[in-house]
């Protein structure tokens, strides 16, 4: 994987609006984002409610993954963009979402809907029609996706990359500044864990960093790239955003998402935890 | 509740104000309110924090601990940012000015 595989940029997609065979996707964190306006031709995907088991905390299942993209009229060999607001963490978790279920050809818009409204780009509310296709998934691909044994047994042995903020990772906030504090029974970090929040890879209107910059990045805060890496946050988005710069960017080989997270990870009885700057 | 709460100007229910520090104001340029602005938080070392997005009147909201905070809005029409010094629990009004 390289940036040119995976990440494309908002002027190529722009070209690129009424290709064959491509089919832009924005899944927003703020779902109605989309009926306000989006990138023309874009369907949306909705990572709560599409995404994710309605019952379980878990993802859609095989079956019920190749039911949504049949449904949404995407075919094994599209490429599909995908983008979204807040600097495209959700954007990102499709991303690795659909890289979990084996699609081929995925790319994600580099800025996201950030940097496409700052441009004054073209945006429509006109919802596509795209016929129903049959949609077929391959199984999960846990090489990329951890669970929380595995988070555990990464304490003092893998690189653990905590992307919160730095308020979340030392414990004194349970979610990030613009949401209300819920979720895990516990503030702090896994023991080990570097905390780089994921906003050190982007730039200010959501872009990516350069491959040269993350590099120099993840070698300043300690990031040994020759033992495997799990990242995580608070509910596996934002590390999915970490994800994505580590494995599609840079091309390292091992790197995992651990989807559980803190809001998994701080309420376990008995597993350790770690408060402070981790600095100590 | 992971989805992005929607930014007005009224604390939602819930939000102790005697515990929770929190961080409201509108952006605007030459007075008026920039809607659909990003707005963003960045801490005392200029580090991002947090980005929530303007609501049509303007509106942000942010829940921050007590420290330095830089609260630093991006929009078609330009940017700008305001300082806001959080000492505890309350309400923090500030506008930001953007252009």
């Amino acid at each position: 994987m390289s940036r040119q595989d995976a990440l494309v940029t908002a002027d190529w997609a722009e070209e690129n609006l009424d290709a064959p065979g491509v089919v832009f996707v924005e899944v927003d964190e703020d779902t109605s984002a989309y009926d306000g306006g989006h990138i023309p031709g874009a369907v949306r995907i909705d990572w709560k409610t599409e995404l994710q088991d309605q019952v379980r905390r878990d993802f859609v299942d095989k079956a019920g993954f190749e039911k949504l993209l049949s449904a949404k009229g995407i075919s094994n060999d599209d490429t599909v963009v995908l983008y979204g607001g807040n600097n495209n963490w959700f954007a990102a978790y499709a991303y690795w979402y659909f890289k979990l279920y084996g699609h081929t050809d995925v790319k994600l818009l580099d800025g996201g809907r950030k940097k496409w409204e700052l441009d004054g780009r073209k945006l429509d509310t006109a919802v596509p029609e795209r016929p129903q296709t049959t949609y077929s998934a391959q199984e999960q691909d846990l090489s990329i996706r951890a669970f929380r044994d595995e988070a555990v047994d990464a304490i003092g042995t893998k690189n653990l990359v905590d992307v919160r903020s730095p308020d979340e990772f030392s414990g004194k906030l349970l979610a990030p500044a613009h949401l209300p504090q819920e979720q895990a029974q516990r503030g702090g970090h896994i023991p080990s864990a570097l905390n780089v929040p994921w906003s050190k890879a982007a730039n200010e209107d959501g872009t990516f960093k350069s491959d040269d910059e993350l590099r120099a990045l993840y070698a300043e805060q300690g990031l040994d790239s020759s033992r495997p890496t799990i990242a995580y946050c608070r509910i596996g988005e934002r590390s999915s955003h970490t994800w994505f710069a580590l494995h599609e960017l840079l091309g390292e080989s091992d790197v995992k998402n651990y989807d559980g997270s803190w809001t998994e990870y701080g309420s376990l009885v008995g597993v350790p935890v770690e408060t402070g700057d981790g600095k100590s | 509740m992971c989805g992005a709460p929607e930014q007005t100007a009224e604390i939602p229910a819930g939000v102790d104000l005697t515990k929770e520090s929190v961080l409201v104001g509108k952006v605007t340029n030459g007075g008026s309110p920039v809607g659909g602005a990003y707005v963003r938080l960045l801490d005392g070392t200029g580090e991002f924090t947090a980005e929530v997005v303007s609501s049509a009147t303007g509106d942000y909201r942010f829940f921050a601990a007590p420290g330095s905070w830089t609260v630093r809005a991006l929009s078609r029409s330009g940017n700008g940012q305001a300082d806001v010094a959080v000492q505890g629990p309350g309400l923090y009004t500030t506008e930001v000015p953007v252009g």
